[in-house]
């Protein structure tokens, strides 16, 4: 009896050791993200309600939020960010599902080698890439693009420095880099299919089209919705390459939110619009987000 | 793989189908891998400004003037690219150490607070970093005063939450009986996991901290932020400067755009079935 009172204590005791471990095992990834994350989000709410003056801010309300209806060119870089998330999210998915479904049947070697080739620009850095692209996209005739379109009987054109062509430049790029995250996820998806799947629609006649449709397609369903996800949250948040090749310009094509968020922060110290400005961007990616969960993942189960 | 083939198809079509596939995987990773490809051959180029450049799409020179013109730019420019080491890998490791610790009490440990806890940490993930960057950057340089520091560099680097997330997962699928056992063998929580966990995630934590290594070497918005002075700078901030300074100069730029990218290439090459696991770690299950 005494024997087995014991026991009891000892395995409370147990229980809060526990705790305390399971306190100490979090402190300081809590600590870092309580400082650096946490404590950022609360502030921002409170900075976009003020006009930031270096000694004591000043309390002015809505006027940020007010003054972004009116802002044209806040306006202006959603309508760019918009356009850019929508031609380049949907295409990369197609291109990156072409891709996979073509490595799918090739020998594992191959299937590895290929993953490797189309990883590879992902590993470099946005700014080394900007760099490179820049150049591509040499406005005189000797340039590499002006030269390719120019096979084709295309004549040179003014990439970055016209507002024509600016944001198709930006797209082009995008469409041309940076599939292999998408290319390696959709493949993993792929191969998770059961062979079985194929066999059975085989033994019906199906084509590969018909395999296509009604059992690949289907099956990376939930596989599509977080890479459309996580690519149009990406997308939103673009800032590098309108940085470092055309600065917003020219006469503010490319400026994307990203980019009006630095400016205003940064180079104008407007910290109070700047806070609300990222605030509406957030609001916008989490309504998006949830829209698609809703519209797209209503059979999709996490 | 009876993707392609066909009940009673014959085996032609089959190779033939493949066939043009690889063909086309071919070319289109010409076109991905082309802008790495004129980077790494324009770079041998001769320093002189783009007006007089011929691009030309087969290395024609070799000359390594280019990447002296860029290291001449700045005295810091080897600096620079110590900076960026160090800043990865004290994120690194600290990342590692940290953030599996962590993802071990969320996924094994049972306290108060845990669902919750870490509920707020999948939430933060859907934050832009844009809503943190202002704040970020007023309390690191205007209220702690640590602009142009190593630690306004490391601090906000030290436990990134995605990592958090990736070793919980990972830690959950492992069996709990193991825990136990050693509970009953007379572990203490801290011992339990330097020599039972850790060994057995030890994939997990090479993905964390390769992918951490990768981002924070890449990483250019925070430290072109906080940094004022070129000795503090890394390497992507002195190839922005680098590009912003010398708008004309066409093989120069190239070089420090190679500099700054091969260090990630070499890694990507020795390590690279890490790479790819840790593209597929952390996707959702589908």
């Amino acid at each position: 009896m005494n024997n087995c009172k014991n026991e009891v204590k000892k395995r409370k005791f147990k229980f809060n050791e526990d705790y305390f471990w399971g306190y100490v095992f979090i402190a300081v990834a809590l600590a870092v993200f309580a400082m650096f994350t946490l404590y950022p989000v609360i502030s921002a709410f409170i900075i976009s309600f003020q006009e930031f003056k270096p000694l004591g801010s000043q309390w002015i309300g809505l006027e940020n939020y007010a003054g972004l209806l009116k802002d044209k060119l806040f306006g202006k870089s959603i309508v760019n960010t918009v356009t850019y998330t929508v031609f380049s999210v949907p295409v990369s998915l197609f291109i990156s599902f072409i891709i996979a479904v073509m490595i799918y049947p090739l020998k594992k070697s191959l299937q590895t080698f290929f993953k490797a080739i189309y990883y590879l620009p992902v590993v470099a850095s946005g700014v080394a890439l900007s760099v490179v692209w820049l150049w591509i996209f040499d406005p005189m005739p000797q340039g590499i693009l002006n030269t390719i379109i120019g096979w084709f009987g295309i004549s040179n054109q003014n990439w970055l420095g016209s507002s024509n062509t600016a944001m198709l430049s930006l797209l082009l790029m995008s469409w041309l880099s940076s599939h292999g995250t998408s290319i390696i996820i959709y493949l993993a998806a792929l191969l998770g299919i059961p062979d079985s799947f194929f066999e059975s629609a085989d033994l019906d006649g199906a084509t590969f089209i018909k395999k296509l449709r009604y059992i690949i397609i289907p099956l990376l369903k939930p596989t599509t919705l977080f890479l459309l996800v996580t690519g149009i949250i990406g997308s939103f948040q673009v800032f590098m390459n309108a940085y470092m090749m055309t600065g917003g310009g020219p006469n503010n094509a490319t400026t994307m939110v990203g980019l009006l968020i630095f400016n205003n922060a940064f180079k104008y110290s407007k910290f109070g619009i700047a806070a609300a400005q990222s605030l509406v961007l957030a609001a916008i990616i989490a309504v998006i987000s949830i829209f698609q969960f809703k519209v797209l993942g209503d059979d999709v189960e996490y | 793989m009876s993707l392609y083939k066909s009940y009673g198809g014959n085996k032609r079509h089959e190779i033939i189908y493949k066939g043009i596939s690889i063909a086309f995987l071919l070319l289109f990773a010409v076109a991905t891998l082309f802008p790495i490809y004129f980077m790494i051959i324009s770079s041998f180029g001769d320093p002189i400004e783009a007006g007089a450049v011929n691009y030309s799409l087969i290395p024609t020179k070799f000359t390594l003037d280019s990447f002296k013109f860029f290291f001449n730019y700045s005295e810091y420019s080897v600096r620079w690219l110590l900076n960026s080491l160090l800043i990865a890998s004290v994120a690194t490791v600290s990342n590692v150490v940290f953030a599996g610790m962590a993802g071990y009490a969320f996924s094994k440990i049972k306290f108060p607070g845990r669902k919750w806890l870490f509920f707020l940490l999948l939430i933060a993930m859907m934050i832009p970093y844009q809503v943190v960057q202002v704040p970020l950057y007023i309390l690191i340089v205007n209220i702690f005063n640590l602009s142009n520091t190593y630690a306004s560099l490391m601090l906000p680097t030290l436990c990134g939450v995605y990592n958090i997330f990736l070793a919980k997962q990972f830690m959950s699928t492992l069996p709990t009986e193991v825990i136990e056992c050693a509970k009953i063998e007379g572990c203490n929580q801290f011992q339990i996991f330097t020599k039972i966990i850790v060994p057995l995630s030890k994939t997990v934590l090479a993905v964390m901290a390769i992918m951490t290594f990768m981002e924070n070497w890449n990483t250019f918005f925070w430290p072109f932020l906080v940094t004022k002075t070129m000795d503090m700078q890394t390497i992507q901030v002195g190839l922005k400067n680098f590009r912003f300074a010398n708008t004309t100069y066409f093989s120069p730029m190239m070089a420090g755009a190679t500099i700054s990218a091969i260090p990630m290439f070499i890694l990507f090459f020795s390590l690279q079935k890490y790479f790819l696991q840790g593209v597929t770690v952390g996707a959702v299950k589908g």
